[in-house]
């Protein structure tokens, strides 16, 4: 059995999926059920005291591992706090740490995510760090104790696939961690991509939330996430700039 | 008193605690997260933590995100 193994759960599917930008959190258990996926992330916010909603928890199946991420977090500081009081509610351990303090590209502060991965596993998490695919980085962040490391394709939210692929497939070589593609897969294709050049699995929110069939979307993704591991571990054929026959080159009729 | 509760400034009763609040509003206990002055209140203790007068409070809960 294909599993991928991180912290101390072992996961059957390699798609992990978000739950922000569905217009209605309802359609949040169609999308898991048709994504095949066992991780699902979410935020924390303020409860709105003016016009209270219910947690979007509700539309959890109990089986699936809850990543609650730090978005909103600035410093390494405010994504300890997030993390805390996100295992405060009771739903585990796991945390997707994310810090950012670029507002037009949302690109990862990568020191401040070191030094919140370095306190969160020492108090016990099973952390998972967004961050550039830069092989320094991750080797700091293997050594600080990561569950995975989660580099992303392409700006959040952009659908731009795998503009890092160079980088990826860097740290898929280099580092002994789980490689996690999070963040500008648009399209089926780009997630069966990273699966193809060894990524261990791939993190999706917009891709699906912006479909026009989001349940579809998240189906055709469930498909090329398990394509694309499928011919990684089948071994891609070699790649050549000169033609070479199938046919035989003998026994012409002329 | 006043506390400032998600970040606005709101009256309160003596005796009100993050559970009275949590009611108030038809939250769910189990689905919130209470931190008081940056200190992070135990399930538990919902119902027996008093606000004291300037108290920053949080109720926070999971939505939907990446």
């Amino acid at each position: 059995m294909d599993e991928l193994v991180l912290g101390n759960k072992k996961l059957s599917s390699r798609l992990f999926t978000g739950s922000g930008k569905y217009g209605d959190d309802a359609l949040i258990p169609e999308i898991v059920k048709a994504a095949e996926c066992d991780v699902v992330t979410v935020a924390l916010r303020r409860v709105d005291l003016d016009k209270p909603s219910g947690s979007v928890l509700k539309y959890f199946p109990r089986d699936k591992i809850l990543l609650p991420n730090t978005s909103g977090a600035r410093t390494a500081d405010e994504a300890v706090r997030i993390a805390l009081l996100a295992r405060a509610v009771g739903c585990g351990d796991w945390i997707k740490i994310e810090v950012i303090n670029d507002q037009k590209y949302l690109l990862p502060d990568s020191v401040e995510t070191l030094r919140a991965t370095e306190i969160l596993v020492k108090e016990g998490f099973t952390v998972l760090p967004y961050v550039t695919p830069d092989l320094s980085v991750a080797r700091r962040l293997a050594e600080a104790g990561a569950a995975a490391v989660m580099p992303l394709g392409s700006p959040i939210g952009t659908g731009k696939g795998l503009s890092t692929l160079e980088l990826l497939k860097i740290l898929v070589s280099e580092i002994k961690l789980p490689i996690i593609v999070d963040a500008g897969l648009g399209a089926p294709s780009h997630a069966a991509a990273a699966m193809e050049i060894g990524c261990a699995g791939v993190l999706l929110n917009t891709a699906i939330a912006l479909s026009r069939d989001p349940v579809a979307m998240a189906e055709a993704f469930k498909w090329a996430v398990r394509a694309g591991r499928q011919a990684y571990l089948a071994g891609l054929c070699p790649v050549s700039d000169q033609a070479s026959a199938t046919s035989p080159l003998t026994g012409f009729l002329r | 008193m006043d506390i400032f509760l998600n970040g606005k400034a709101r009256p309160c009763a003596s005796g009100d605690t993050p559970l009275s609040v949590i009611h108030e509003h038809h939250l769910k206990p189990e689905e919130v997260v209470v931190e008081i002055n940056g200190k992070i209140i135990s399930r538990g203790q919902f119902g027996q933590t008093a606000f004291k007068p300037g108290d920053r409070v949080e109720i926070l809960h999971f939505v939907g995100g990446g």
